[in-house]
């Protein structure tokens, strides 16, 4: 086993000396560079059995690479692919393209990690650092040339060149930013958006309550203690256009609808409710998502983002979780053919809270 | 005109002197092939960060040959039965496509997402090394803080991607994102309305987050990865205190071979890892989701891990409204806090720690070499605090699953996590400052007395004492010095008899692995051992 220790000292050596060794000129290319390198072994005796033994293995992985890469072809190309409903072959497509392709992978990269680490001769290099190489000479050199440069321009006895280029350029970053920001932005009171949901009566014509698939809603169609989510019958009233819109319908019992109109008009709603049915805006007033578990035994109405609470009884004001305001309560009552309709729009802003909501 | 030969053996030679002729490069390629890389396990962290971003590269541009970013309200006509005839924007059918009718799409997809998850991972874990070893110090804090900056764009790459499918799931969290920019005191309202071209959600969201998840912020994250690289070659990587190792040398391998055939095939492990991830891990199956639709939302809604601890946070935050009595009044909704102050607060204290440690110590020196966690218990100890704040924040940020599935109440869970978000980080200060004293205090008993060996014997005036095998030849109470590297803890070979169970129950130390010592290589691991019997040969 040759083992190259350092010896300190290095005068340069003359690299086209026929009498040094491959491994001589390496050591001496890493010198120039300020590299000792101090301690050089192989790991395994050339010829030995360790030797051919890891060979073998690093040889068998990269087989092993070229096999599994094979059959993510085979199943790529002749594995039934497309999706059918049930257990099918098909299901295993993935699974079987990730498992050849990561086979292949992990042959490949424990392959050239064992070549690396196994094969290769053991090293201890060390390099100098040259930190703060730069002299203070370098320092005071490029400086000088810098403030020179300043001089050259002369901006110090020509100020007016400085100020006025100032001046130029300001709008010019201005002008850069113009198009972005006059293009992106967007008032958001434009047409009282952020008032206004599909609620709102059109042409003195009350909005009905409709269901997801746009059928109105007779107040027999829910029973005590249930409750159904309700749309603006409008166009694309049940759709994304309208995400301020969705609300939900909750026929109380009446022991519960009593304490709820009593609250009601402890707020100046008296009149929001009809019979014992309430409309609450769906849209949790902390960070909009839909608050959508209704809880019958307790009247509370749980958001499932941020666990927000609700206590329909009392004005859906929040009892607990991070909101801060009650859910908005939709005025409703019965036209002449028996459906629900909106008597307004909702007489608060839906939706999370904004600096200027009040 | 003659044919010369063609001269095999002189072609590489030939071939280099014409290239040099011409770009003059073999100066510089021999430094680059020469320069010297230290080694530890621990630096391989911010490697797969790296190789993920560039499977993430990779796969996300398969994706984009198949993904529609439009809002546009279609019909579904895939194959995914379930959802046929349902309508749905085109970003969620094309979604559909790619896992369904894409041949190779969905692994595709699948790789994608948990390369992206990988890639966070590997950034905090990387990021906690760095911290906890103190490499962010002078001069490497511009490195730091271009990590820490590199996390915040992989938090918006993730979040802009994960909201281009638009899901049910996902287009929750868009929901979220706009109450959280609709909180900001002011202008919260216009940014909001500026950002969805009016109304949430608008239709032009999609095409817009789509722009800046595959060029605008991966633009950001290629130049800002392409300088984190620059600099850790320019400034060469620190390394652990060791025999030889000093502040102003590297000690390691030279890049070329072996180091850079361990890069390349740790790139091929990580490549193959998220390879069988994305094959037989299903991740975010849209599918079963369904599309976006306001009035939709299913209990156990989670976003990704990387943004939970912000989730934790907005469940954990009480309903402190701010009412500001002028004209009609104006409000700061409690949302405000834990989404945009406190993620604010958090970048600051993370740009400028390196600084405010180096003033608080003041110490403005250079370091390149590494320290031991225990060595700096306050450090240690405030990034315990750090971590347990998280922790606490990212299992709020699915508190509603646990209180499910171990029958807790919800609220219980709020408070536990309101109040364990106080009182937990500071516990964890104290415990890890003692930890740290202890450890640091059996390091230096060690030094000064040996290895215990568990070993007791009789004294003839009957007393018991433990046998302490020294790891110093120089007289029973020769005390070494503490050089800031592992000190054997247990016996070596020659102390003791041969291990009692054969396998990975080791009672007998192996050597550690990173000092190397110049004057002493490392030959046979037995040599090893009695290197550290006799102790003098510890110190270089």
């Amino acid at each position: 086993m040759s083992t190259h220790t350092a010896h300190p000292g290095h005068e340069q050596v003359d690299v086209n000396d026929p009498r040094l060794s491959q491994f001589d000129i390496v050591r001496e290319g890493a010198r120039r560079d300020d590299i000792e390198i101090v301690h050089y072994e192989p790991q395994v005796m050339p010829g030995s059995k360790a030797e051919r033994r890891l060979v073998r293995t690093v040889a068998a992985m990269f087989l092993l690479t070229g096999l599994a890469a094979t059959a993510f072809l085979v199943v790529y190309i002749w594995w039934p692919w497309e999706y059918e409903m049930g257990r099918g072959g098909d299901k295993l497509y993935t699974p079987l393209l990730g498992l050849t392709l990561g086979i292949a992978l992990l042959g490949l990269g424990f392959g050239i990690l064992t070549w690396g680490k196994k094969l290769l001769p053991k090293e201890v290099s060390i390099q100098d650092r040259h930190e703060g190489a730069v002299s203070a000479d370098d320092q005071r050199i490029t400086g000088q040339t810098m403030a020179y440069m300043a001089d050259e321009l002369g901006v110090k006895r020509r100020p007016l060149l400085g100020v006025s280029l100032l001046v130029g350029l300001a709008p010019v970053g201005a002008v850069a930013a113009a198009p972005l920001v006059g293009g992106l932005i967007s008032n958001p009171h434009k047409n009282n958006q952020m008032m206004v949901t599909g609620f709102s009566p059109q042409d003195g014509q009350k909005i009905r309550l409709v269901r997801e698939d746009g059928r109105p809603i007779r107040p027999a169609d829910i029973s005590a203690g249930g409750q159904i989510t309700v749309f603006p019958g409008i166009e694309h009233g049940v759709s994304n256009l309208h995400a301020d819109s969705p609300t939900l319908l909750i026929h109380l019992r009446e022991a519960d609808a009593e304490e709820s109109r009593r609250n009601n008009e402890r707020v100046g709603h008296g009149g929001y409710m009809w019979g014992n049915y309430a409309a609450y805006s769906k849209i949790c007033t902390h960070a909009g998502c839909p608050a959508s578990l209704y809880e019958q035994q307790t009247n509370r109405l749980l958001c499932p983002c941020h666990q927000s609470q609700f206590l329909i009884t009392d004005n859906a004001k929040p009892i607990f979780g991070p909101a801060s305001r009650r859910l908005p309560q939709l005025p409703i009552e019965v036209d002449a053919e028996g459906y629900f309709v909106a008597k307004s729009d909702y007489t608060e802003a839906v939706g999370p809270d904004f600096w200027e909501r009040p | 005109m003659k044919r010369r030969k063609f001269d095999m053996a002189a072609m590489p030679a030939k071939t280099g002197r014409a290239v040099d002729e011409r770009f003059q490069v073999a100066t510089p390629l021999r430094r680059l092939l020469n320069k010297v890389f230290p080694d530890h396990w621990s630096f391989l962290l911010g490697e797969i960060a790296l190789f993920s971003f560039i499977v993430l590269l990779l796969t996300g541009v398969f994706l984009t040959f198949f993904f529609e970013p439009a809002m546009t309200e279609v019909i579904y006509n895939g194959s995914y039965a379930p959802l046929r005839g349902t309508p749905m924007s085109a970003a969620y059918a094309s979604t559909l496509d790619i896992s369904f009718d894409v041949r190779g799409g969905l692994i595709m997809r699948q790789m994608h997402h948990w390369s992206a998850l990988l890639f966070m991972a590997a950034i905090v874990v990387h990021m906690l090394r760095v911290f906890f070893t103190g490499a962010f110090r002078k001069p490497r804090e511009t490195n730091w803080i271009i990590g820490s900056l590199l996390f915040w764009v992989g938090f918006l790459a993730g979040f802009t991607g994960y909201s281009l499918p638009d899901d049910g799931l996902s287009g929750t969290g868009l929901r979220i994102a706009s109450a959280i920019m609709l909180s900001i005191p002011v202008i919260g309202s216009w940014v909001t309305s500026s950002v969805f071209n009016g109304e949430f959600p608008g239709t032009i969201i999609i095409s817009r987050f789509f722009i800046a998840h595959v060029l605008l912020i991966p633009g950001l994250l290629v130049a800002l990865i392409s300088v984190h690289l620059g600099l850790v070659f320019k400034q060469k990587h620190t390394q652990w205190p060791g025999p030889g190792r000093t502040n102003g040398n590297v000690v390691g391998e030279r890049m070329f071979p072996r180091y850079a055939i361990k890069q390349g095939g740790f790139f091929m492990v990580v490549f193959g890892v998220i390879a069988l991830m994305g094959g037989l891990f299903q991740i975010n199956p849209v599918w079963l989701f369904g599309p976006y639709e306001a009035w939709v939302v299913s209990a156990a809604s989670q976003p990704d891990w990387y943004v939970m601890f912000l989730d934790g946070s907005t469940r954990l935050m009480p309903d402190w409204e701010i009412f500001i009595p002028i004209g009609d009044g104006y409000v700061i909704p409690p949302l405000f806090w834990p989404t945009v102050v406190l993620p604010g607060i958090l970048v600051m204290l993370s740009l400028f720690y390196p600084f405010m440690e180096a003033r608080y110590l003041k110490d403005y020196r250079s370091h390149n070499l590494l320290q031991r966690p225990r060595d700096v218990p306050f450090r240690t100890a405030l990034g315990m605090m750090a971590i347990t704040f998280y922790v606490i924040l990212t299992l709020t940020g699915a508190n509603d699953v646990i209180a499910d599935k171990f029958h807790i109440s919800l609220n219980a869970m709020t408070w536990a996590g309101r109040i364990g978000l106080l009182v937990l980080p500071p516990v964890a200060y104290y415990l890890t400052y003692r930890i740290c004293l202890g450890l640091q205090q059996h390091d230096r008993e060690v030094l000064a007395h040996g290895v215990e060996t568990g070993i007791i014997r009789r004294l003839p005036d009957g007393r018991f004492v433990e046998v302490h095998q020294p790891l110093s030849s120089g007289g029973e109470h020769g005390e070494l010095p503490y050089a800031g590297w592992v000190v054997p803890k247990k016996m070596n070979r020659l102390g003791a008899l041969g291990p009692a169970i054969r396998g990975f129950f080791y009672p007998i130390e192996k050597p550690a692995e990173a000092p190397v010592s110049p004057g002493h290589p490392p030959v046979e691991p037995r040599a090893e051992r009695e290197e550290i019997g006799s102790g003098d040969s510890r110190r270089s």
